[in-house]
């Protein structure tokens, strides 16, 4: 077994379905979830509660990878980008489906479920969020 | 089958799509000739990140956007494909998680060549006509594998579609399901293979012929109807040719399968074949229209289905997630260098 499956399998629900949580104290939204809230402190304990976030959100910056880490080195130049959510956290995450010179700062971006690495060619499968440009139906 | 039918549906195409003509030119095979004699003008290729999996998934969602399910009340997840991700470890266990549906559920991944989603619809309808559950989800998807410099490597391509089988709010009614199996070898990949092996010629008369013919003519007796009675028809479609050879000699029209006929553009999805075109078809069939539906899966056999559209087609948020032909026209082309090694055609250690 892969050293990194237990820890995987224990991030499914936000790496599928997004699943942050919310200070019952502040309101602040957190993705990934906390333990408890950094603002509040003793005041969040018992106090985090699961949130399910839209996985829609907006492009704030983003660079191009060029060098990649060795397992995304096949998808060189892909792009990466910090993505304000909808309901408030920022996250980085690669941006799928679009030629790169097409990326843009305030681009409108919603969540796509990809392959995001294995162990190898016998080992786990690690699925999870890509996003991808909103195209309006 | 009394009102228990389709509920939901949604599909997904990879962007990326290969020309015929370019794979040719790399065997130093005459590319139009190729073209015009399968009738595939070009075919998807899944990127890296993209398996069965994530295509299930993906197709999954759109069907969830356009009604207002719980995903909770889907009972049972059967996965149809002959390129599932793991040998060992079912698609439908990672479909499930995705789409919120855990852990109150039956999973299962089919495989029967390109048959296997539609056998996953049978299973669906059988256990919601059973009451044994609410919802049912059937997924035909594959990301098809071809050796390289067989006739194989200009179809084989990934897609899928989803359906969720229910009885209520049933936008399509499944009035009959039939069908016919045998034991012909036409077409088959060993535990151990990377790439599957065929008849060549023998994939043909004896096998997708004979039992689409029989499966769709026995379906109709049991349906009481003819072909005129249908507005679309849709036949599994590993090439151009043979659902438009088919289609002719069972008595339809060319009319009745141009809409859900894919192939030209998107190339054979395998298990998804027959159920994108059954997608396109929804895409925009009206209420009242009747659907007529053959798959077929070498080793072989072939499952059929009359289908009635229902007044409840006028409330399905179709506009929620994008069509197949919307799909189709979304795409990038990639030369046979990147589809090597996106395909995992190169070796090096």
């Amino acid at each position: 077994m892969g050293e990194g499956v237990a820890r995987f399998w224990r991030e499914i629900p936000q790496r599928y379905n997004f699943i942050g949580n919310k200070c019952g104290s502040c309101k602040r939204i957190f993705f990934p979830p906390r333990e408890s809230c950094p603002y509040c402190r003793r005041k969040s304990m018992g106090k985090m509660k699961d949130i399910k976030l839209n996985g829609k959100g907006e492009i704030v910056t983003y660079t191009i990878i060029h060098v990649s880490s060795e397992d995304f080195e096949e998808q060189v130049p892909y792009p990466i980008a910090i993505i304000k959510l909808d309901e408030g956290p920022q996250i980085t995450a690669q941006i799928v489906d679009c030629n790169i010179d097409d990326v843009k700062i305030g681009m409108k971006v919603e969540s796509t479920f990809r392959k995001i690495r294995q162990d190898g060619s016998t080992g786990a499968i690690y699925y999870g969020y890509k996003f991808k440009k909103v195209i309006e139906q | 089958m009394d009102k228990i039918g389709i509920v939901s549906y949604g599909a997904n195409i990879p962007r990326w799509r290969i020309k015929t003509e370019d794979i040719a030119s790399v065997w130093g095979k005459d590319g139009k000739t190729i073209s015009k004699g399968l009738g595939i003008n070009e075919k998807s290729v899944p990127s890296i990140d993209q398996d069965t999996a994530t295509i299930s998934v993906e197709a999954t969602r759109a069907a969830l956007k356009r009604c207002n399910i719980n995903p909770q009340d889907i009972g049972a997840i059967y996965i149809g494909s002959e390129s599932h991700p793991y040998a060992v470890k079912p698609t439908g266990t990672i479909v499930g998680e995705a789409i919120g549906a855990t852990p109150d559920l039956m999973v299962a991944d089919y495989e029967f060549a390109c048959k296997a989603g539609t056998a996953a619809i049978q299973s669906c309808c059988a256990f919601v006509k059973a009451g044994m559950i609410k919802y049912g989800l059937a997924v035909g998807a594959d990301t098809s594998q071809a050796a390289p410099g067989d006739a194989l490597e200009y179809s084989a391509s990934a897609g899928g579609a989803a359906f969720i089988i229910g009885k209520d709010n049933v936008i399509a009614n499944i009035n009959h399901t039939y069908s016919f199996t045998t034991d012909t070898p036409d077409f088959w990949r060993r535990a151990q293979s990377k790439y599957p092996s065929h008849g060549g010629r023998f994939t043909g008369a004896p096998a997708y012929f004979k039992h689409v013919t029989n499966c769709a003519t026995n379906l109709m007796q049991i349906a009481g109807t003819k072909p005129e009675d249908y507005n679309y028809a849709i036949f599994h479609q590993p090439n151009g040719k043979f659902p438009v050879s088919v289609a002719k000699k069972l008595g339809f029209t060319h009319d009745q399968i141009k809409q859900g006929l894919i192939v030209p553009y998107i190339g054979n999805t395998y298990s998804g074949a027959s159920l994108v075109g059954l997608a396109s078809v929804l895409d925009v069939a009206k209420p009242g229209d009747r659907i007529f539906l053959t798959s077929y899966g070498s080793g072989a056999g072939s499952d059929g289905f009359d289908i009635s559209v229902t007044e409840k087609m006028n409330n399905l948020l179709r506009e929620n997630a994008p069509s197949v032909f919307q799909m189709v026209e979304d795409k990038e082309y990639i030369d046979y260098g990147t589809y090597a090694k996106v395909t995992d055609l190169l070796y090096w250690e």
